[in-house]
This record gives C-alpha cells, sequence and structure tokens, in this order.
C-alpha cells in the first residue's frame, strides 16, 4: 500500500466518506440501543404515593435489577431448558452437516447435487415458517408421523420436537460450508495417502476431518450462537400446544417482560446477561479457531 | 422422525472397501443422503398435501392422501378473502424488506469492506476490530433495546424501523475485506490512479466491478436473513399491513388456536410463503459463493 504523498494527501478524506454509513449505522442500532439497555438495567420505575397521586417516575436501582434477575428462578429454568436444548441441537447440527458433507465428497457417491440442494433448501425456510410446518407435522389431528399416537408435546418430547425443528434448519448450511472447504482441500493429500493403502474411510478420519476441522469449529460456534438466541421455534409452537410457556427459554423471557409485564428494565438487565454470555462463549470459540489457525500455519 | 433420522446409518457406513473401483455406486453414503435430503423436504411436502384440503376436510381425511376436489383453489381464495388480501400484502412486504435491506446492505458493506481493504486511515484497526466484534454480538439481543430507543424517536411501527437496523451487518463487512483484499489488485488502483482517476469513480467502476461476484453473495445472504427475521418486525411492528410474512403468519395462528378454521388459511399461507424463496433460491443457486463465507478464498 505504498503511495507517493501527493496521492496520499488526495485520498485523505475519501475512506471515511466510504465508512461513514456503517459507522453512523453501528453507532444508531448497536452502540446506541446497547448502551441504553445497560442505562435501563440500572433504573426501575418507582410509584410515587401521597399528594401528588399515583405518577411513577424511574430512580437509579444499582445492582438491584441484576440481582432480581440472577435470583430468578422462572429465568434459571429458562437457561436450563436452553442449555438442554443445545445440548443436543449443538452437536446434532454439527455432527450431521459433518457426515453429510464428507459423503457428499466422497467420489463414488451418487444424486449429489439433488441430495445437496435438497438438505441445503430449509436455510431459506423461516425458523417461524419451519416452526408453522413441523407443527402441523406433530399435532394429533394433522400428524403424519404418527401425532395420534405419540405425543410431540410431552414433557421429554416437546424437547425434541423443538430441537428438531433447529436441526432441520441449521444442517444444510453447515453441510454446504464444510463441503467447501473440503472441495478447498489439495487433491495430491488423498491421494498420496491413497497410494500408501489407506483405506478411504481412514482418509475421511485422518486426512480430511482434521484439515477442515477450522471450519467445523466456526459452524459450531455460529450454532451455539443460535442455540443461546432460541426464540422462533418454541414461541411458533407454543400457541399449538401447553407444553411450552411464555418464558419458556430466556429470550421469550425477556420478550415476556418487556412487553407482557411492561418491565423493561428488567428485561434489560436480563438482555445485558445474555449478551454478556453470549461475547464469553464468542471469544472463547473464535480464541480457538484462532489458535487452530496458527498451528496449521506453522 | 427426529432429528437423528438421517443419521441412522452413520455407524454402518465405516466399512466401506478401500477397493480401487472406481464405477462402482457407494450404496450406504448415497442411501445416506438420501435419507437425510427426504427429512428435509418432508414437511414442505406435507404442506403441499395439507394445503389441497378444504377446511373441513383437513382433519377428517388421510394425512398422507392429496384432495382431488380442488380444496387449494378455495384455500388460496379463502386465503385472499381473508381481511382484504391482507396475505399478498405481507408477502409482498417481505419480499420489499429483503430486497431493499439487501441492496442498501450490500452497499454498506461493500464501501466500508473496500475501505478496509484497501486503504490505510486513522482509526480503521480500531474500526474492524469492532466489527468483528459485532460479528460475534447476536443481534438478535438487541431487538428489544433497539424498540426502546426506537420508540423514543418515534420510530416504531414504520417500515423504516424495520429496515434501518438490518442495514448493517458486520458479517457482510467482514467479508467484503476479505474479498476485496484478493479480487481488487492494489496495482490496478495504481494504474487507474496514474491516469488521473479519482478515488470515487475508481471505487465505482474498478472496486465494485471486480468485488461483484462476492457481493452477489452478500446480497444473497442479507436478502435470507432479512426475509427469515421474525423477531425485529415482531417487536418493532403493531399495524398488521406492515407485517412480514413471518410475523402475518404468527399472528394467523394465535388467532387459529381460538379459531380452528383458520388452521387451512395458515397451511396455505405456509405453502405459498416457502414456494417463491425456494424458487428463488434454486433459480439463483449457481451465484452462491461458499468459499467466501469459510474465507477460504485463494
Amino acid at each position: 500500500m505504498a503511495r507517493n504523498p501527493a496521492a496520499a494527501r488526495r485520498t485523505r478524506g475519501f475512506p471515511y466518506l466510504l465508512v461513514l454509513p456503517a459507522v453512523l449505522l453501528f453507532t444508531a442500532f448497536v452502540a446506541a440501543p446497547g448502551g441504553y439497555a445497560l442505562l435501563l438495567s440500572f433504573q426501575r420505575r418507582k410509584v410515587n404515593g401521597g399528594l401528588l397521586g399515583g405518577g411513577t417516575h424511574t430512580v437509579f436501582a444499582g445492582l438491584a435489577n441484576y440481582r432480581d434477575v440472577l435470583g430468578d428462578t422462572e429465568l434459571w429454568s429458562g437457561v436450563l431448558r436452553m442449555l438442554a436444548l443445545g445440548a443436543f441441537t449443538v452437536p446434532a447440527t454439527v455432527l450431521l452437516a459433518l457426515l453429510f458433507a464428507v459423503l457428499l465428497d466422497l467420489e463414488r457417491t451418487r444424486l449429489k447435487r439433488i441430495t445437496r440442494l435438497t438438505i441445503f433448501l430449509p436455510y431459506a425456510v423461516p425458523g417461524v415458517i419451519a416452526s408453522l410446518m413441523w407443527g402441523f407435522l406433530y399435532l394429533p389431528a394433522t400428524s403424519p408421523i404418527g401425532g395420534d399416537r405419540v405425543d410431540f408435546f410431552g414433557q421429554v418430547a416437546v424437547y425434541f420436537s423443538v430441537g428438531n425443528v433447529a436441526v432441520w434448519g441449521a444442517v444444510g448450511f453447515n453441510m454446504i460450508v464444510i463441503y467447501t472447504a473440503l472441495r478447498a482441500l489439495p487433491a495430491e493429500l488423498h491421494e498420496s495417502a491413497r497410494l500408501d493403502g489407506a483405506s478411504e474411510w481412514q482418509i475421511v478420519l485422518r486426512v480430511k476431518v482434521p484439515m477442515v476441522l477450522p471450519a467445523v469449529v466456526m459452524c459450531g460456534l455460529f450454532t451455539v450462537l443460535a442455540a443461546l438466541q432460541v426464540f422462533n421455534e418454541p414461541n411458533t409452537l407454543k400457541p399449538l400446544s401447553n407444553a411450552v410457556s411464555s418464558t419458556w427459554v430466556p429470550l421469550m423471557k425477556i420478550y415476556d417482560d418487556a412487553f407482557g409485564n411492561s418491565d423493561i428494565y428488567s428485561a434489560a438487565a436480563t438482555s445485558v446477561v445474555l449478551t454478556a454470555a453470549a461475547l464469553a462463549v464468542s471469544f472463547v470459540t473464535a480464541r480457538i479457531i484462532q489458535s487452530r489457525v496458527q498451528q496449521e500455519a506453522a | 422422525m427426529t432429528a437423528t433420522a438421517g443419521a441412522g446409518p452413520r455407524d454402518r457406513t465405516a466399512p466401506v472397501p478401500a477397493a480401487r473401483r472406481p464405477r462402482r455406486i457407494a450404496v450406504l453414503p448415497t442411501t445416506a443422503l438420501v435419507l437425510g435430503a427426504l427429512y428435509c423436504v418432508v414437511p414442505t411436502l406435507w404442506i403441499l398435501i395439507a394445503a389441497t384440503k378444504s377446511r373441513t376436510t383437513l382433519f377428517s381425511t388421510d394425512t398422507y392422501v392429496p384432495s382431488l376436489d380442488l380444496g387449494i383453489v378455495h384455500n388460496i381464495r379463502d386465503l385472499s378473502d381473508y381481511q382484504g388480501g391482507i396475505f399478498w400484502h405481507w408477502m409482498l412486504n417481505s419480499f420489499l424488506y429483503a430486497a431493499v435491506g439487501g441492496l442498501l446492505a450490500s452497499f454498506v458493506s461493500a464501501a466500508t469492506g473496500y475501505a478496509l481493504a484497501k486503504y490505510e486511515f486513522r482509526g480503521r484497526g480500531a474500526l474492524f476490530n469492532t466489527i468483528l466484534a459485532g460479528v460475534l454480538l447476536p443481534q438478535i439481543v438487541l431487538a428489544v433495546p433497539q424498540y426502546l430507543l426506537l420508540s423514543k424517536a418515534g420510530m416504531t411501527d414504520s417500515m423504516t424501523g424495520v429496515l434501518l437496523p438490518q442495514l448493517f451487518n458486520p458479517y457482510g463487512i467482514y467479508l467484503c475485506k476479505i474479498y476485496a483484499q484478493s479480487a481488487v489488485p492494489d496495482s490496478l488502483l495504481e494504474a487507474g490512479r496514474i491516469d488521473g482517476a479519482g478515488e470515487g469513480r475508481l471505487f465505482f467502476s474498478v472496486g465494485l466491478r471486480l468485488m461483484g461476484p462476492g457481493l452477489v453473495t452478500v446480497f444473497l445472504l442479507q436478502f435470507i436473513a432479512i426475509w427469515n427475521n421474525f423477531l425485529l418486525p415482531y417487536v418493532m411492528l403493531t399495524s398488521d399491513d406492515k407485517f412480514p410474512l413471518t410475523v402475518g403468519l404468527y399472528s394467523l395462528l394465535r388467532h387459529g388456536a381460538a379459531e380452528a378454521s383458520l388452521y387451512s388459511l395458515v397451511i396455505t399461507g405456509t405453502l405459498l410463503s416457502v414456494l417463491p424463496v425456494i424458487a428463488l433460491f434454486l433459480s439463483l443457486q449457481r451465484f452462491w459463493r461458499i468459499d467466501l463465507v469459510t474465507g477460504a478464498l485463494k
């Protein structure tokens, strides 16, 4: 990027002009709402008594909201449900995506084009619409998959019913990401392994999978972030079944606090806590990816 | 069918023979992929069958067998009559949000990514790090604070309130930066400068043009993201003539919980909302550059 001073002078303002829209948008729709949520999380509404009548005003509450949020058993049950969901949806999504990607990459597999497209398709279906479709597949009166005999909204089954929608929607995109990484591997690598007498399956496990691990970890990160924000699937299945409460997962609880109970201060504090958790997960995973990539480069 | 339906054959795939007969079809891998594809297509197929049934036969006839009494025509007519054709309004809104939002977001991402890749300027490092953190920050937990702030500005329940927050796309900026680095050679920009081209002209006629293929992917990603978005419009909008399909169909389902005859409208609406995106998706599939998503560009 060596340029002569005259050119540098000419271009001085231009890069700022290019980044201006992004900076403005970031300030208005990320930084400001984030800051505002932080501010709200330290406030609460107080009802005035006495001579002034029943008015309210906001007061500084310190960490009281956070104490309430962290001590809220309803929220913790939501967190547990979210973790229980994530505990099988994340591995199921990533492993199925890896499996399908590896199968697509095998030379002698047939019907690649059509199966690849079909598995990718749910990515274009909004989570809400996917939940509607699966909801009718679960509903006893309309179910073609045995909903009249199996209770898909039962105590334990409901987790699998909700998780299934999330996995269904996410496998295809992750499969394509891993498949693309597999296609990018140099052919000489497995050719030489094959000449050494390695079986197709050994090549997959010992050569291909280790080499696309950064892509797999990246898919894992995106899936974990999605799991932390699970909202659409349970929220859409709620009208179809009593098994899903209005505070079933943390984001539903935030929504319920903000709009159901009009307690925006609690909602803000919960948002801040959830964001902090998501950021922590992101940074740890990003670090892992980074060290992997560096290992590979070394 | 549950999340693990496609995983059945996984443990049986292991003994793929290493025989060097390239013509042979790998039966187990192909079968596993076909099962995965079936899992992904079954809900759509069922919704196609269910949409052919009238509201009276929906709950009474065999769930696998489509109705041949032109129920789908009546269903589409009923859906079009529902509240003065509001369903088509939702569909138009969805396309509007996704197309306009996708185009503007791609342009913002392109300009920012190009500036980050091709210019040295003060604050460049800080800006890039902020954007990287933005990639990891879950956008969705911002929806409630964004609503609270936009309600102060009087911008809730407006189409701009839904559109504007989605124009800042940190992931898109990140992809554009990577792509600009590899697709726009510095030497070409230098040559243009020597020929007396201004920086603005270089960006529009050299930078943007060379970034074209990558920008299509950024646009498609953002189009799908906005098309699939639920929480932001759900939080932001109260008047149903501004709803996108996701929020509209969800509200229809909620009414349907009290009035079961609306179920066939929801099912028909779901089908009509899935088909155009799938068609769009299939026709645009050759423009996807997933290698860009993984950062695996050469």
